[in-house]
């Protein structure tokens, strides 16, 4: 079995899961579509010898994000009239203009004329857990230290807005 | 050194329409779902498109830029799921409702 063979089928994997996300009617069959589109392009990762990032999209994306989404659709009970007022006219105008967008990404992909690959430095090993960690802390050393700030922030954001609302209120009242 | 097969076999703009088609689904469920949640699955639908093409495009020129720019992506994507699921836990717990159309009172 050629490589393109195994390309194609991947491809074709990915559009009907990822198009069964948007279709799909219950929230939960949506997640696990997605965590099904998250393994498809994981392959396309390890397709392509980026064997880091198809590691940390498994673990992150489909470990952790969508265990906390499943988390929140089982947590709030979901009422069925949220669908309500879904006519096809809503439809056909998102699809006509994602379309025009698709069209037009295509159409820029062709003129660009790229070629296949750098001839001067082939480097095929970069997306080995060695070579992403040494570049990571070296040539990208500040950003990787400004993404554990954007973590805690968002770890008290979070904090702060679980919080007890009346708990909230009764403290700065008191507190003024 | 281990070179890839699918550099021979494959061209980038297969994974450039590849990625253009996942990004224009997840507009369209953007576009068209009530259901917030949905939305936002759609979202990092559209940032997994995004970050395929990064990939592709850092291995087809072997540069690793690429790769550490979906990794940042990756972290960025993390904060805000956990964030913006907090804030539809404490919508849904004010107005009752998952309704994208509701969400308007978010204002100010």
């Amino acid at each position: 079995m050629n490589i393109d063979y195994i390309f194609y089928l991947l491809t074709a994997l990915t559009i009907i899961c990822a198009t069964m996300v948007v279709v799909s009617k219950h929230p939960i069959r949506s997640v696990l579509f997605l965590v099904a589109t998250f393994f498809c392009i994981s392959a396309h990762y390890i397709l392509l010898n980026a064997q880091f990032l198809a590691l940390v999209n498994i673990v992150v994306y489909a470990g952790a994000i969508m265990v906390l989404f499943l988390f929140v659709i089982m947590f709030l009970n979901l009422n069925k009239e949220v669908e309500r007022n879904k006519s096809i006219l809503y439809w056909l105008g998102a699809i006509v203009s994602a379309g025009c967008i698709f069209l037009m990404l295509v159409s820029s992909v062709g003129k660009v004329a790229l070629t296949n690959g750098n001839i001067e430095k082939e480097n095929y090993t970069l997306g080995l857990v060695e070579n992403i960690g040494m570049s990571l802390y070296t040539d990208y050393l500040f950003p990787m230290e400004i993404c554990s700030v954007l973590f805690l922030v968002a770890m008290i954001g979070v904090v702060l807005l679980s919080r007890k609302e009346n708990k909230f209120t009764t403290n700065t009242v008191s507190n003024v | 050194m281990y070179k890839p097969d699918i550099i021979q076999y494959i061209s980038l703009n297969h994974y450039l329409i590849l990625g253009a088609a996942l990004f224009a689904i997840g507009l369209i469920g953007v576009m068209v779902r009530k259901n917030i949640i949905i939305v936002f699955m759609c979202i990092e639908l559209m940032l997994n498109a995004v970050n395929l093409i990064l990939a592709a495009t850092s291995t087809f020129y072997s540069d690793s830029g690429g790769q550490v720019m979906v990794f940042f992506t990756m972290a960025v994507a993390a904060a805000e799921v956990s964030v913006g699921l907090a804030i539809i836990v404490m919508m849904y717990k004010n107005i009752h409702s998952l309704n994208i159309d509701l969400f308007n009172r978010l204002k100010g």
